[in-house]
């Protein structure tokens, strides 16, 4: 008689994904939950001794941040979590689902960084981790400032930090350091040697209320410019203008209103994102949806996420 | 008056060496630092104010080089 053994997982562990199946039989990649790409040295450790049990020779850093064990048998797919689970580290997830939130170092020790973009993630991702959004994958980034290195605005919703300064002119001594770090040029020195402030020009980063010696310039308000309808892919669209000064702790309120509107306007239309489903049903739509509760932060009007053309060069 | 000659130096060296220039001066010396328009001029300033420093002034001369006027903060 043969002896047959019967594979057994527990299938509750594939819930939210984070399984990815690999090109050979029997393997897989494990993608880990690591938002904001923060991964402490003891977790760090724990994750490389199971790769070095389980998986291949190497690991892949995910382009979304996330640790990514390859070569995975799925029979080891149990041993696997219940391993990791020693540290505290959790699988991530696929499909159409709120992914783990990307974010840069944040403000605890980047010197641009204006806003805890680490805190935001980990809220995000606690709150709304691995949310079933019924149509397609739900991508959210958090960027410090408006250097913007995690690209927020390729998002389904990117937030970008972000201050209004103000400055009080009886504390400026005129030194036009202010005028001088204002790359949008939103600053010039006027003619009373006090720096003169245009607000379209200014993306809020910040730089005047960093440079300024004496605290002449100071925050007015901070918070998060926000972008909503981007994604990359075969078909990018670059996210537009939603939201400002949206209170750090309000973010994961305001994703969940998009959520809301997202998946009651793209039923009955398939495998559609959200980007699409603003240009078809007019950004004004979701603007109104959003002003009945962020009335201070909406801004008044705005346009459709645009279309960015990829094949720029080819002539057909 | 301490001058810190910081030409066609680029960032972060310039910053590191503005580090190095200022840990010679006693505490509450004032200093003049001369850096090359564009990015140092943007970065310098701001860091060495995110030191401790206390910067004076800053002005563009004939050259096209900036002078920043800072006084040496001990933390």
């Amino acid at each position: 008689m043969a002896d047959v053994k019967q594979t057994k997982i527990d299938l509750n562990n594939l819930k939210a994904g984070g399984f990815i199946k690999e090109r050979g039989k029997d393997l897989f990649t494990v993608r880990l939950r690591v938002p904001g790409g923060r991964m402490s040295v003891p977790r760090l450790k724990k994750i490389a001794e199971v790769a070095d049990k389980f998986g291949g020779e190497f690991v892949h850093l995910s382009v979304r941040q996330s640790i990514e064990l390859i070569n995975i048998n799925f029979k080891d797919f149990d041993a696997v979590v219940e391993e990791l689970g020693e540290a505290t580290q959790k699988v991530a997830s696929c499909g159409a689902r709120v992914r783990v939130p990307v974010a840069c170092g944040g403000c605890e020790y980047n010197p641009n960084g204006l806003v805890d973009t680490q805190k935001s993630a980990l809220e995000v991702d606690e709150k709304l981790f691995g949310t079933p959004t019924g149509h397609h994958k739900f991508k959210v980034a958090f960027a410090g400032c408006p250097f913007d290195c995690p690209k927020s605005a390729t998002n389904d919703i990117g937030f970008q930090g972000a201050v209004y300064p103000t400055l009080d002119k009886d504390a400026c001594i005129s030194c036009g350091l202010c005028a001088k770090s204002c790359v949008p040029g939103a600053l010039v020195m006027g003619e009373d040697s006090k720096p003169v402030f245009s607000n379209d020009p200014c993306i809020w980063c910040g730089d005047c209320v960093k440079v300024c010696p004496t605290g002449a310039w100071s925050e007015a308000k901070r918070g998060y410019t926000v972008r909503i309808g981007g994604k990359w892919g075969r078909n990018p669209l670059v996210g537009t203008l939603f939201a400002t000064f949206l209170p750090e702790d309000r973010v994961a309120e305001f994703i969940a209103t998009v959520l809301e509107w997202y998946k009651e306007k793209a039923e009955g239309y398939g495998r559609v994102r959200l980007g699409d489903t603003i240009i078809r049903e007019g950004a004004k739509a979701l603007l109104d949806h959003l002003r009945g509760r962020f009335p201070e932060y909406t801004v008044a009007a705005t346009i459709a996420p645009q279309v960015i053309a990829t094949q720029v060069g080819i002539s057909r | 008056m301490q001058v810190i000659d910081l030409r066609g130096v680029s960032c972060p060296t310039n910053f590191v060496k503005a580090k190095l220039a200022l840990e010679e001066l006693d505490n509450g010396t004032v200093a003049r630092i001369l850096l090359d328009d564009g990015e140092p001029v943007k970065n310098v300033p701001r860091s060495l104010k995110a030191d401790g420093h206390r910067l004076i002034g800053l002005k563009q001369v004939e050259e096209g080089h900036y002078v920043l006027e800072l006084e040496k903060i001990d933390e």
